[in-house]
């Protein structure tokens, strides 16, 4: 390597800061080459892998936003229903409670009436007997009025 | 050519030797093609190790990489704008790429380890074939953008708001070429010469800050070089809302 440097060397002509020698074109070879290596190497698969990513962070978000607005909507719809089925609820509940409340009502009325027949059955048994009652003392009372009078006549 | 040596020869300084490569009756610089070739094969090995499997969850060499392709996708798109950047973020990303290691390269391999017979290893770009070439691609690339996107309409673009423009505009495409290659190569190479001359004078730790310093502005001359090249193809690109 060396000697093949020095060979070359052997005819060199003088250096300077300006020296503008076939160094030109061969670098411009050399960088338009470099272009289309870096372009194939680099540019190309980071770009596509950089786009992929960013595509499918904004195609992530606009799912994302459009899952948040039906899960909104779902609620807002499940609130709707409860506030629904609580009103129903509601009104089963009072519906049941004045039910209960006419039954009681019709069987204590029953039961008062029940009460009421009763009471005046015996009311009336009881006047019955007493009529009898009343009417047998009289008859004794007539018995011994009687009794007296003639008692009375008969010691004069 | 010139040469400075102290007494008791601790450095050497010279500037404008080459190691001189022949091919036909054509001469190359030699040293040119070495320190590029070294930097170009450090570049690819990164970029291949960090290709090799991709994740959606980047970690690592990808992460890097992917910032890099991101950080010029920027760059690329601001300048040429949304329509016709896509086409030309290779070339521009390329230049930045390889004007970045370049420098770098430059600046961090220890060249001097490699003992050429004519001639030192160091920057390609402090070469001005280097910087020559590239400033003529970025010049063939927008002529190209600008004729293959409008055709003969790109022409319209040397009379555009006043006719009085033209020679203006003619002078232009000879000075940005010219000012782009003598841009980074001035830089580069003033850094190299800068940095020698410190250490040739105190070797250690006075060039310290000079270093830093070159690592800095020669990132920034790799980050112009392609922001005015992607700037003059979307100028040329560019369609005229009026």
């Amino acid at each position: 390597m060396t000697s093949w440097l020095l060979l070359a060397e052997a005819g060199a002509p003088e250096g300077g800061l300006f020296d503008l020698d076939a160094t030109l074109p061969l670098m411009v070879i050399q960088v338009v080459l470099l272009t289309f290596i870096l372009n194939g190497l680099f540019f190309r698969p980071i770009g596509k892998t950089v786009e992929d990513r960013e595509g499918y962070i904004s195609t992530s978000r606009a799912d994302a936003k459009q899952k948040l607005a039906q899960v909104e909507r779902l609620e807002a719809q499940l609130t709707e229903q409860l506030r629904g089925a609580r009103q129903q609820s509601q009104q089963l509940i009072t519906e049941a409670e004045q039910e209960v409340d006419r039954l009681y009502r019709e069987a204590l009325a029953m039961a008062q009436a029940e009460a009421n027949t009763v009471r005046e059955k015996s009311r009336q048994e009881i006047e019955i007997q007493k009529a009898a009652a009343t009417q047998s003392l009289q008859v004794e009372a007539d018995r011994l009025s009687n009794l007296i009078v003639d008692r009375l006549l008969a010691s004069r | 050519m010139v040469s400075l040596s102290f007494p008791f020869h601790i450095a050497e300084l010279e500037v404008g030797q080459h190691l001189y490569w022949q091919i036909g009756h054509l001469n190359l610089h030699g040293q040119v093609f070495i320190s590029s070739w070294v930097v170009i094969g450090a570049l690819l090995t990164l970029i291949v190790l960090g290709t090799r499997k991709m994740e959606r969850d980047p970690k690592g060499v990808q992460n890097l990489l992917e910032f890099l392709w991101d950080y010029i996708r920027d760059l690329a798109r601001e300048q040429i704008g949304e329509k016709a950047y896509r086409d030309w973020l290779p070339f521009i990303g390329t230049l930045f790429l390889f004007i970045f290691v370049c420098n770098w390269g430059g600046a961090l391999v220890p060249w001097k380890l490699v003992k050429l017979p004519s001639g030192e290893l160091g920057a390609p770009t402090a070469d001005i074939n280097t910087t020559v070439a590239m400033a003529l691609l970025v010049s063939l690339s927008y002529f190209y953008a600008g004729l293959s996107r409008k055709g003969l309409r790109y022409f319209e673009y040397y009379v555009e708001p006043t006719p009085i423009m033209l020679p203006f505009k003619i002078i232009e495409d000879f000075t940005k070429p010219l000012s782009l290659s003598f841009r980074l190569f001035g830089n580069i190479l003033a850094d190299e010469l800068v940095v020698g001359v410190l250490a040739f004078l105190v070797p250690v730790i006075v060039p310290l800050p000079a270093m830093f310093l070159g690592l800095f502005t020669s990132a920034i001359q790799a980050l112009i070089f392609a922001t005015l090249a992607a700037n003059y193809i979307g100028e040329a690109v560019h369609e005229e809302h009026h």
